[in-house]
């Protein structure tokens, strides 16, 4: 008899559409390609020296040394733009059938009826659909899709764009700043409260492509938001690359929640940069779920600029056979009185590796400081592996620093102590699970909750 | 209804079991004394198939079935019900979440979240454990008398044949010692049984002892009534060891 933690069920997200795509760039990466996608998006002149000098940047910079090996990476190999056989519209039944299937498979409609106030929906390079309640338009709040942005708020995307992670920030930034297309822009103007979250999914579907799109969310003084990002893939036996970029700008007293919830399939580099910039008083909240993907580096950033700006990041990973996920926070503590809260849950299993990697910096400009980190690891068998590599950087002074780290197994007394309840082995282990994780999972959307139960499925095997 | 028959048991290569006999009737209530490291707790992990030990002779029946081919949680749902001295925290599962699953796994049947949570809540207020307490992760952040309390509402929740309390009275103060002796005797009638484990005559004051044993260095040396705790209590465990 044996018993375990079943993979992840892909199967809903593995299903995968034919490639009708209209027009795909060429593989590789030159000044050609990069013109070519800037012409075909109408980007005004700025944007395409801006993407050129990203591109310059990108060739200069090497791949980072550190963190998972992503030597299988070949940037040669990986088409930038894949534009889907569809417009963009604001009504699902005139999104095409293959496309909208997929989506309804996903929930995402089904969703929006019942708890969202916006949705956006990405297919590979282009936003597909896009919608928002009246009710918040008439507010001033704008949620549309990063092009349509560019167009129609030209000076606030210009203001804010790629200013909080630069291209020369890291190679993928570069990157980024070189072939992004497609995501979501939400402008929520000072004092509203936009009550019932935003939603984004981004769907890729093309084989061996890029996901690039850009997220710029600014939330003015006093407003308040919650945003949701759903990503996922079908599998190929090409690598596929995720290198979206997400800057969050909270003014002064306004609050953003920003919940992920990534399953990419087990192809997938996901070699993301999120990043906030927090002003006095604001708070911004991650919540971040990593289960899919083949090679995950993502550590959100929250730089906590104004005084009394706080930070709140809660995350759960779960790696499984083949996948090295390396994820974690980064909080810059740049004023006085600020603070911040990780908390985060790692497991793995059948041989995963999961990492959990976190920066604390504190600088001399922020005194009375305070951070908790809190990051817990479960390891479900002896081919899995689990680190944790916290940094410390502290000299802002009278600094309040805590951190609590764990890496452990199921404890075989609390196995037995259920058991001798009268529950299952198989379920005794599941409930423990779910149980390290609830945490998190009581801090994600509804929907997703139930799905990462359904995720820590357990089946016993040869039972009587 | 459990019939221990020369049982041997070993754990880390160290025999801690040797030779047992114990044979506890339908109804009857027995108290096990016993110095400390003399193996008491080891015989309840092992009436409950405990995986670190090893059974390398005799038998144990229940209700005429042999339990060791059984595991640990089949022989629970066969009505066996342990009481721990330690008992486990574990975190992020509330104490309600656990024992409506515990109840359903036992029962084998679906139970009603409301009615159950209405049931609990009673069981929580005789046991004078705070009503927050349901939704607690089991155990954690527990005092030790909480614990036991806990483990009490436990056996009173389940309703087993068998229960097995192991120092369930330890590290307890006198009021929450009165409030354990009054569970147990809610739970006990002629047709279930227990097994006390205890160093203390309190909490048998509601119960009808019918047997004590004294336990010595993994084998029970000396058998009779209700007497021999007061004997304990008086003398210690010496006279009996030159018995032995
Ligand atoms: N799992 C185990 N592995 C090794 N030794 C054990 C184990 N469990 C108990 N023992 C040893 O067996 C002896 C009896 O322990 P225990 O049953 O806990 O005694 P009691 O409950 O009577 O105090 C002690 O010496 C204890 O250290
Ligand atoms: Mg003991």
């Amino acid at each position: 008899m044996k018993s375990y933690i079943q993979d992840i069920e892909r199967a809903l997200y593995d299903v995968r559409d034919e490639d009708k795509s209209v027009y795909k760039s060429d593989a590789g990466l030159t000044e050609e390609i990069i013109r070519d996608i800037s012409t075909r998006k109408k980007d005004p002149s700025w944007m395409l020296d801006f993407r050129l000098k990203s591109l310059e940047v990108y060739k200069k910079i090497s791949l980072p040394t550190w963190g998972p090996d992503i030597s299988e990476l070949n940037m040669n190999e990986i088409v930038t733009y894949v534009k889907p056989n569809a417009k963009q519209v604001n009504d699902w039944s005139q999104v095409p059938d293959e496309i909208k299937n997929t989506f309804d498979r996903l929930g995402i409609p089904a969703a929006e009826k019942k708890s969202l106030a916006g949705v956006g929906a990405q297919y590979d390079s282009e936003v597909v659909y896009h919608s928002i309640q009246k009710r918040l338009t008439d507010l001033g709040v704008v949620y549309t899709d990063m092009e349509t942005a560019l167009v129609e708020h030209e000076d606030i995307v210009r203001e804010y764009f790629m200013t909080l992670v630069p291209p020369k920030d890291h190679k993928f930034a570069a990157l980024h700043g070189a072939v992004w297309s497609g995501g979501s822009f939400v402008y929520v103007p000072a004092g509203v409260d936009v009550k019932i979250p935003l939603q984004s999914y981004f769907r890729l579907n093309a084989a061996g492509a890029g996901q690039f799109e850009h997220t710029l969310i600014i939330v003015e003084p006093g407003a308040k938001l919650h945003f949701i990002e759903g990503c996922s893939a079908p599998r190929y036996n090409v690598t596929n690359l995720h290198a979206g970029c997400v800057e969050l700008f909270v003014k002064e007293g306004a609050r953003l929640r920003y919940s992920t919830i990534e399953n990419w399939s087990r192809n997938m580099m996901n070699l993301n940069t999120k990043r906030a910039l927090v002003e006095k008083n604001a708070l911004v909240e991650w919540v971040s779920g990593s289960f899919g993907s083949h090679v995950s580096m993502l550590y959100p950033c929250s730089v906590l600029h104004g005084e009394g700006a706080r930070a709140e990041f809660t995350g759960v990973t779960f790696a499984g056979k083949g996948q090295n996920l390396d994820t974690g926070a980064i909080v810059v503590h740049a004023a006085p009185n600020t603070s911040a809260n990780i908390n985060t849950r790692t497991i793995s299993k059948s041989g995963g590796s999961a990492t959990y990697r976190s920066a604390v910096k504190v600088t001399k400009n922020a005194p009375f400081a305070k951070c908790s980190v809190n990051c817990e690891s479960l390891m479900l068998d002896d081919q899995s592996r689990s680190d944790t590599l916290p940094v410390m950087d502290i000299e802002g002074d009278e600094a309040d620093i805590g951190h609590e780290a764990k890496i452990g197994r199921i404890s075989e007394e609390a196995v037995f102590y259920l058991m001798a309840r009268g529950i299952s082995e198989s379920e005794a282990r599941a409930m423990i699970v779910r149980g390290f994780v609830e945490p998190i999972a009581k801090e994600l959307p509804l929907e997703y909750a139930v799905e990462m139960n359904n995720l820590i499925n357990l089946e016993l095997e040869g039972q009587l | 209804m459990l019939d221990i028959k020369n049982l041997h048991v070993k754990a880390d290569n160290k025999e801690i079991l040797r030779g047992v006999n114990l044979n506890v009737g339908k109804g009857e209530i027995h108290v096990i004394l016993g110095p400390n490291g003399s193996g008491k707790s080891t015989l309840m992990n092992v009436i409950l198939g405990h995986p670190k030990y090893e059974i390398t002779g005799g038998e144990i029946f229940f209700e005429g079935e042999d339990l060791t081919a059984l595991k640990t949680f089949e022989r629970a749902r066969r009505g066996i019900f342990l009481s721990f001295q330690n008992p486990e925290e574990i975190p992020g599962i509330t104490v309600e979440n656990m024992l409506r699953t515990a109840k359903q796994a036992v029962t084998g049947t679906k139970i009603k979240i409301l009615q159950f949570h209405k049931e609990l809540l009673a069981l929580m207020k005789e046991l004078q454990i705070s009503p927050e307490y349901a939704s607690r992760y089991m155990n954690v952040g527990f005092s030790g008398g909480e614990k036991k309390r806990n483990e009490i509402l436990q056996l009173l929740v389940l309703n087993p044949k068998l229960a097995l309390l192991d120092e369930t009275d330890s590290g307890l103060d006198v009021d929450a010692v009165e409030i354990v002796s009054q569970g147990v005797a809610k739970f006990h009638n002629e047709n279930n049984s227990c097994i006390i484990i205890t160093h203390n005559a309190q909490i048998l004051k509601h119960l009808p002892v019918n047997r004590a044993h004294i336990f010595l260095n993994g084998q029970i040396v000396k058998s009779g009534g209700a007497e021999l705790v007061s004997e304990v209590s008086e003398r210690g465990y010496a006279p009996f060891e030159v018995e032995s």
